[in-house]
């Protein structure tokens, strides 16, 4: 098996879906010129040579635009892939993807499909406000959307495969320091986790978490660049006696319910980790879901650990008293599993 | 070859002089970061627009310090232009306190509303009705004041053009879209995605003039911009202004432009506005080599003492991550 990375994993993808099925196209900014970029993040380079320009469609920078042209090409039997340069300028496409893309089948009482994938880069770069963003959570809230966040090239492409064989809007998030993009693309911080990928067909089914790491003592819960953070804190909890469990959620709708209960009931105290903000994140939708459905196994409050509720910060110092760190993991799940048992009456 | 007897011309030689300077403040700037994003002593990303500096110069010389410009990730030769200080300007792109956005905002954010430079927008095209919105407000409170929005040719492409230019037409509002053609939204060429000539040609959809002219040619600029912002000032609404130009470099830190002809960047090279600038400002002999040269001192000075400052700077505390969510008041 070969090692890839995500950002070749991605690409594999797409490469196998577009010859396996020739109403797979995409459509984005910069993601066919000559000599080009490959989309912001490389992730298309090679697909315009090898498939051509009318399957491999530049656009005008017009995201409202082509979102729309997209919608329009899938209910027609097309399975476009709408390629974003970054996830902030979703919020460009919000009509379109919100109200239309998600809404048609059901409005028109199943009479229509809109099987389009939107692939979107997220997580601070010291690039700002606006090219920082980890929508996730807006996406969630909307019925008729699916959103998944691949952390690994296994499931990188795995994932994008169901994607672009999936009948509905696809949120794909994808995260730029853990694309492992080369050359003059290459981002200071970034960890660029490669993996084994098979080559050739298989999926990842929607709706499956994945345990990264066996634990007894708490669950910790993340996704895309968290997930690695979230690792490294359990390695020096390890080092502390203190033994954790990391679920990658891989899929935020559907999402895998079964694996946080099914690990909370083991561990008793859950720990989210999210680079999106905290208010109304997923971390609210897993902590709600804790309560209703497995409140008795908790052994203290749940707790989580995510971006600060503000726009993302330039200055570096900034950026990183903003975001999930390793060491905010660990001190929040040390205080979890040592202050938060010692109250075994904080139910009241 | 600059604009020959062009009212401009008339301008006094200190008017003159500051535009030189203004343009090589620009470049040096930009030069400077540039070196130091290769050291790696600048975090993020950088869009330079260098080989652009006329645009800015001539636009924000013929405004007045009240009149406000909005601007794009490609911004530090607008704010330049505008007034914004190089020390700030700096300590900002090293993400320090001192910054004008205190380190918050970064190179695709810098302005200093104080001199008319909003902080810039790097959704492209999101600026376009938000000038708008200022020119509003400016002719309802009847203040004499007029915005100018600066963009590219890609963000022509984006809806807020068509609805924020038409309803600065609609209403008469007191606006200048200044548009800077540098034939390429990223890697992008313009022909590719657009069916029309110039950017100027959708004026006509509008209803408003639409002007091409010279972006390298400094005084061209200056002369197309005072026209306009007469017009815009005197109640008779929007012009939109194509600054045909080139980027010399890359869109980005991270592109090496590969996808440009190597003749297109040459001949654009030889077309540099500030070397055609300053040809043209030795041939009308009203301002001597050695004010010139002293010019080249005077920035080489201040860029050096900007980048001193920045470092010399203290980074911003973590307290300042959670302030300015909502309005705090003026400081
Ligand atoms: C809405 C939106 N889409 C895409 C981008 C990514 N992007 C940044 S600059 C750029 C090209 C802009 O081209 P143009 O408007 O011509 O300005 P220039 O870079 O040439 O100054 C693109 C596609 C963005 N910042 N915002
Ligand atoms: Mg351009």
């Amino acid at each position: 098996m070969r090692k890839l990375t995500i950002v070749e994993a991605l690409r594999q993808a797409m490469r196998e879906e577009m010859a396996r099925d020739h109403n797979v196209i995409i459509l984005g900014e910069d993601v066919g010129i000559e000599q080009g970029f490959g989309g912001a993040f490389t992730v298309t380079l090679g697909l315009s040579e090898e498939f051509g320009h009318d399957r491999v469609i530049d656009t005008p920078i017009s995201e409202a635009g082509y979102a729309g042209v997209a919608i329009g090409a899938a209910m027609a039997g097309m399975r476009p892939i709408v390629d974003l340069q970054y996830a902030d300028f979703i919020y460009c496409m919000m009509d379109q993807i919100v109200n239309e893309a998600a809404k048609l089948c059901y409005m028109s009482g199943g009479q229509v499909k809109v099987p389009i994938v939107v692939r979107a880069p997220v997580g601070a770069t010291t690039r700002g406000a606006q090219h920082s963003q980890t929508p996730e959570a807006m996406f969630m809230h909307v019925p008729g959307l699916k959103v998944v966040a691949p952390s690994t090239a296994y499931d990188a492409k795995g994932l994008l495969k169901t994607a672009i064989r999936d009948d509905n809007p696809v949120i794909f998030l994808e995260h730029k320091l853990l694309y492992g993009s080369k050359g003059l693309r290459v981002e200071v911080g970034a960890l660029n986790p490669v993996g084994e990928v098979p080559e050739g067909d298989y999926t990842v089914p929607f709706g499956q978490a994945v345990v990264r790491r066996e634990g007894a003592d708490l669950t910790i819960v993340a996704t895309l660049l968290m997930v690695y953070r979230a690792l490294e804190a359990a390695q020096r909890l390890a080092a502390e006696g203190i033994s954790a469990e990391v679920i990658d959620l891989r899929s935020l709708r559907p999402l895998d319910e079964e694996a946080v209960l099914r690990s909370v009931a083991k561990t008793g105290h859950l720990l989210l980790v999210d680079e999106d903000h905290q208010a109304c994140g997923w971390t609210a939708e897993v902590a709600a879901l804790v309560a209703e459905k497995g409140l008795a196994h908790l052994r203290a409050p749940v707790k989580r650990v995510t971006s600060l509720d503000t726009p993302t910060p330039y200055a570096p110092t900034l950026e990183r008293a903003w975001i999930p760190t390793p060491e905010k993991i660990f001190a929040a799940a040390l205080e979890l599993v040592v202050n938060g048992s010692t109250h075994t009456d904080w139910r009241g | 070859m600059l604009t020959q007897g062009a009212p401009t011309h008339r301008l006094p030689a200190t008017d003159l002089l500051a535009m030189y300077e203004t343009m090589l403040r620009i470049r040096r700037f930009e030069e400077m970061v540039y070196y130091l994003f290769l050291q790696g002593d600048m975090p993020g990303t950088l869009h330079l627009s260098t080989g652009q500096e006329a645009v800015a110069v001539g636009v924000c010389t013929s405004l007045r310090a009240t009149d406000f410009v909005t601007s794009t990730h490609r911004a530090h030769g607008h704010a330049i232009a505008k007034g914004v200080g190089v020390n700030a300007l700096m300590a900002e792109l090293f993400g320090k306190a001192t910054g004008c956005c205190q380190g918050k905002g970064g190179s695709m954010h810098v302005g200093d509303v104080r001199v008319g430079a909003v902080p810039s927008l790097a959704v492209v095209g999101a600026g376009i009705p938000i000038a708008a919105g200022l020119a509003l407000a400016f002719k309802l409170r009847k203040t004499d004041q007029v915005a100018v929005c600066f963009f590219g040719d890609g963000a022509t492409n984006e809806g807020t053009f068509h609805e924020g230019i038409n309803m600065a037409a609609i209403w008469d509002l007191p606006i200048v879209f200044v548009c800077e053609n540098n034939q390429y939204g990223a890697s992008t060429h313009v022909s590719k995605v657009m069916k029309v000539a110039n950017v100027a040609d959708r004026a006509a959809a509008y209803g408003i003039p639409g002007v091409v002219v010279d972006g390298n040619d400094v005084l061209a600029v200056h002369e197309v911009t005072v026209e306009a912002v007469a017009r815009a000032r005197g109640g008779s609404g929007p012009t939109l202004l194509e600054c045909k130009t080139y980027r010399h470099g890359g869109h980005s830190r991270s592109d090496p432009g590969s996808y440009r002809p190597e003749e297109e960047v040459a001949y654009w090279k030889t077309r540099d506005p500030i070397k055609l600038y300053r040809e043209w400002l030795a041939g009308q002999r009203r301002v001597g080599e050695a004010e010139l040269a002293a010019v080249h001192v005077r920035v080489e000075q201040q860029i050096d003492d900007a980048v001193e400052y920045a470092r010399s700077s203290p980074d911003p505390g973590p307290e300042l991550a959670i302030r300015h969510v909502y309005w705090e008041g003026s400081a």
